[in-house]
């Protein structure tokens, strides 16, 4: 199988070993990953605060590319998958402001989560299993953007989404049921309200804790980024000691179709998951 | 609630003088972000799920109201315009229908055009670098990003001060060393197209 590949900008940086995990994971399962050429960053979380013709004209530019090699688009980034979406809704109802491009709306565009959970995929990956995530307690975290608002994302659980515990549980991780899978993470206040991130993702971890789980599961690589980089500042604000392993869903799915160099991924998290892995056998 | 407190305390909504509605600003939000406020019957439903909440000074469904009393320069001055984090949870949540989310960026950008103090500038600023790197590359060059930003933003000085800024500086030697943090732009060939796309841009522009 063939798809066309949109990482955007995280993943050529800060999400590194999400689209390293995604891409041996693909390989894997024998599903190519054509990347679009020359793409551009679709401008998530800023463009559409400041010009709603940019916000839509940037993604767009990349649609027009993937509309024309005729394949599914898949995008592992959270925020990226949204603003592709919005774009695509744009110009299929014709909203204002108009955009003058050749793009016509046609491309089935997927988040990487729902297209590894599509039936055909999900019986590969069963298939394929080497090594059983026996051990591992996750807390599946959705984020925002993936779901959010169902009318532009065309989620079918919005509020209670299932696909990543279904997917995980068949890895032989245990899933824990918690409230707070589509709560927000603070985003893209990261740099500019570092506080209110703290708080957020914060409280997210906190909450994964109380339902058991002993690491947390992500699709969105800026979601991982503030779980996994602000536990130091989260540590001094609840003054208790905070280690909680924030691992990328593909990570996951990698180390269970038994790729034997997933160690280097984890050795870039800044909170080190390996000691929990270790401890479970599974590294 | 915590915020619900800090409702009764808001001085606008507690103010002696009489506000005479005025629907001209309505109007106008209407027509530039295509949502109407005056669906709006006040359920809170926005800002009992905003994240966020905490932290604003004026709360969600209070922005929605205050559209409809014309009460421009006080929303547009607020802070917590500028806080939404984006999570589209009112927008999905709204029993009418109203596109909060989509209001708020409309705030935003009508923000940046009026030239008025913003009630909490450092998003603004964040959002303008992130643009302005994707101007001159066509990606988001993070680095370049995080350097206007702290220059920007005056966060460079008061992260200085409080000592934030070397727990921010571990926190990137461990990125950079493990290849996350790349030390210099990657740009597309076709920058040329993506410029052309912001010379449409005219105010609220990334410099």
């Amino acid at each position: 199988m063939k798809v066309s590949y949109y990482p955007g900008c995280s993943l050529h940086s800060t999400g590194l070993e999400y689209d390293e995990s995604t891409q041996e994971v693909c390989r894997i399962l024998d599903i190519e990953l054509d990347e679009l050429s020359d793409w551009n960053c679709c401008g998530a979380g800023s463009a559409h605060c400041t010009d709603e013709a940019l916000s839509i004209e940037l993604p767009v530019r990349n649609l027009v590319k993937a509309e024309e090699a005729g394949l599914d688009l898949v995008i592992p980034c959270a925020a990226c998958f949204n603003r592709f979406k919005v774009a695509e809704k744009h110009i299929r109802e014709g909203k204002e402001p108009t955009i003058d491009t050749p793009y016509q709306g046609k491309v089935p565009i997927k988040h990487l989560l729902d297209f590894l959970s599509e039936e055909e995929n999900l019986k590969l990956i069963k298939e394929k299993i080497e090594k059983p995530l026996n051990g591992l307690k996750v807390a599946c975290y959705y984020g925002c953007l993936i779901t959010r608002p169902p009318k532009v994302t065309d989620a079918k659980h919005h509020e209670n989404p299932q696909v990543m515990d279904e997917l995980l549980s068949l890895l032989g991780a245990e899933t824990s049921p918690w409230s707070y899978k589509t709560d927000c993470c603070g985003g893209s206040l990261m740099l500019s309200r570092p506080d209110i991130v703290a708080q957020l993702s914060g409280k997210l971890i906190q909450m994964a804790e109380e339902a058991g789980a002993n690491c947390i599961a992500t699709a969105c690589p800026l979601c991982q980024a503030n779980l996994d980089t602000k536990q130091g500042v989260i540590s001094k604000d609840l003054e208790r000691e905070i280690h909680f392993p924030t691992f990328y869903f593909t990570e996951l799915l990698g180390l269970a179709l038994g790729y034997e160099k997933a160690d280097k991924w984890f050795r870039r998290h800044v909170v080190d998951p390996r000691d929990l892995l270790k401890s479970q056998s599974l590294l | 609630m915590a915020h619900y407190r800090q409702l009764q305390r808001t001085s606008i909504m507690q103010s002696e003088s009489v506000i005479v509605p005025d629907n001209a600003w309505l109007a106008e939000v209407r027509n530039s972000s295509g949502e109407n406020a005056s669906l709006c019957y006040q359920c809170k439903t926005c800002s009992t799920g905003c994240p966020v909440a905490f932290a604003m000074d004026i709360l969600p469904h209070q922005i929605i109201h205050m559209i409809r009393m014309g009460l421009k320069d006080e929303v547009l001055k607020s802070a917590s315009i500028w806080l939404c984090a984006s999570c589209e949870t009112c927008t999905t949540r709204c029993p009418n229908d109203i596109d909060v989310a989509k209001i708020i960026d409309d705030l935003r950008m009508a923000s940046t055009k009026s030239g008025l103090k913003l009630g909490d500038k450092r998003p603004s600023v964040f959002h303008k670098a992130v643009l302005s790197s994707i101007k001159s590359t066509g990606r988001l060059y993070e680095l370049g990003m995080i350097g206007i930003y702290m220059l920007k933003s005056g966060d460079a000085v008061s992260n200085i001060k409080s000592g934030a800024l070397l727990g921010d500086a571990k926190i990137g030697l461990k990125l950079f060393k493990s290849g996350k943090l790349k030390l210099f732009p990657k740009r597309i060939k076709g920058r040329k197209e993506i410029k052309k796309l912001f010379k449409k841009l005219k105010r609220g522009e990334a410099e």
